[in-house]
């Protein structure tokens, strides 16, 4: 026995709101992140992750409160992405009572910063998210590309390389998303996740395309994930999170049950 | 009503830690404070701690709480160590190219290495240590009601408490090797674990701080 592999659900909030739809019969305001983290928490969730995607960052400021709500509730490790672009970004999270925060394009554009917050808070609370997606033919090994803006530009930075080296500018974790997957519920890319997780010493989370519960369990056994993130499977009450636990844990991998 | 002081030397998630104080204060009142007089007339004192040790002991001694964290001890006041706060109570740690500690505990810090594998499986196993592990209490104490045995904490660091004399260990944890994930002598209880983030178990060992008297049985 030892260490649990995590499953932790993400939550897109839009100036406060939960917003890419969550359907939980028996929620009163499935907008509300607090009412959903909440549920989550007591579904067993091991982590919850937000992805605050307010456009205006004048409105940023709400997802501050949003943290502070559920801090103030929900006793499991949080983590927020989108918007965190500067040390003092970061510094209101975590005060808000984030535990991490996940950086993404800013640490494309200034890689710096990543090495600059880790610093000064330490790499246990420096996520850094990448969005990678498979350049290449058919058929060639895996070769896969950093994207930004929602996957719409290349950067040409090679995926496994900028892990590595985001490791080395004291990223905590990496927060590994596909692009190419992400919203087919067809799984993981487990060739991209292994290559990446095996790469780096610090943890990876695997993230795009959970379609269904084998779908988590093969990310942690084929692409040697330490965490699966997922979010519409849950969100649509599709499966909850102990099911997905329970799930994992029969196909031999160690859960927090 | 008596006071819970948790310390604020400018470091991290305090605000968590004292959040989940508050969740379960019946009648304790919870600071959070910078102020070394205030802490040490607290009845109850918490000193939590996130990120890189040899900031946090600078931060600790410029603000005077390495001397007000010996006196809180010395009085004989209930004091959970969290984290980086349970590693700032040892005497050295190696981090930061060697870093020295508050050393109410002999002992010293040490670093799971980058090249950390599972003894019997073989598996790499990624540093830092972080999610839910389980916590094998090796002592009865107070602190310990009503959690069972081999319950799961949520952990997150890459360094570890190596106590001189292994009496002090409440608790041990399996991540490539065997390591102290909870000490306790007279007054002073201390986790690598954090208890603000490990749910239910979690707040029950903050409850059972806040009924505690400071002895160990």
């Amino acid at each position: 026995m030892g260490l649990a592999k995590r499953i932790i659900p993400c939550l897109d909030v839009d100036n406060g709101r939960v917003v890419k739809g969550v359907q939980f019969v028996d929620i009163r305001d499935a907008g509300d992140p607090v009412e959903v983290a909440r549920r989550y928490d007591e579904q067993g969730a091991d982590e919850i992750t937000f992805l605050d995607i307010t456009a205006s960052s004048d409105d940023r400021e709400t997802m501050v409160h949003v943290v502070e709500e559920v801090a103030g509730q929900v006793f499991i490790p949080l983590t927020v992405g989108g918007g965190i672009r500067k040390v003092e970004d970061v510094r209101r999270m975590l005060n808000a009572g984030a535990d991490k925060v996940a950086i993404n394009t800013a640490a494309v554009f200034n890689p710096e910063f990543v090495r600059e917050a880790a610093e000064k808070f330490g790499s246990q609370c420096i996520v850094v998210a990448i969005d990678a997606k498979r350049v290449g033919d058919q058929g060639e090994p895996g070769r896969w590309e950093i994207f930004t803006h929602g996957g719409r530009k290349s950067t040409g930075i090679d995926a496994i390389e900028w892990a590595i080296k985001m490791v080395d500018y004291g990223a905590g974790e990496i927060l590994l998303t596909s692009m190419d997957r992400d919203g087919t519920k067809i799984g993981f890319d487990l060739e991209l996740t292994r290559a990446i997780s095996d790469a780096v010493r610090v943890p990876v989370i695997a993230s795009g395309g959970v379609g269904n519960l084998d779908h988590l369990t093969a990310g942690v056994k084929e692409g040697h994930a330490d965490a699966v993130l997922a979010a519409s499977i849950f969100h649509f009450g599709e499966y909850s999170i102990l099911e997905a636990k329970q799930s994992m844990a029969a196909a031999g991998i160690e859960m927090r049950l | 009503m008596n006071t819970v002081a948790v310390i604020d030397y400018g470091m991290g998630n305090l605000h968590s830690v004292a959040k989940a104080l508050e969740k379960v204060a019946v009648d304790s009142r919870v600071v959070v404070s910078a102020d070394p007089a205030e802490v040490i007339r607290a009845d109850r004192v918490v000193l939590p701690g996130v990120g890189a040790i040899r900031d946090c002991m600078a931060e600790i001694r410029r603000l005077g709480f390495d001397q007000a964290v010996r006196e809180v001890v010395d009085a004989g006041t209930p004091l959970l160590g969290v984290c980086v706060g349970m590693q700032a109570l040892m005497q050295h740690s190696v981090e930061n190219g060697g870093t020295d500690c508050l050393g109410i505990f002999p002992g010293r810090v040490g670093y799971f290495g980058d090249n950390l594998h599972d003894p019997i499986s073989g598996e790499r196993l990624k540093v830092p240590h972080m999610g839910w592990n389980q916590v094998h209490q090796t002592i009865n104490h107070p602190l310990w009601q009503d959690i069972p045995q081999d319950s799961r904490f949520y952990f997150v660091h890459s360094y570890y408490v190596q106590p001189e004399d292994q009496a002090i260990t409440a608790a041990t944890c399996d991540y490539g090797l065997s390591f102290s994930s909870a000490v306790t002598h007279n007054n002073v209880f201390a986790t690598q674990f954090h208890p603000e983030k490990s749910q239910h178990v979690g707040l029950q060992l903050y409850a059972n701080f806040l009924r505690w008297d400071g002895n160990p049985a």
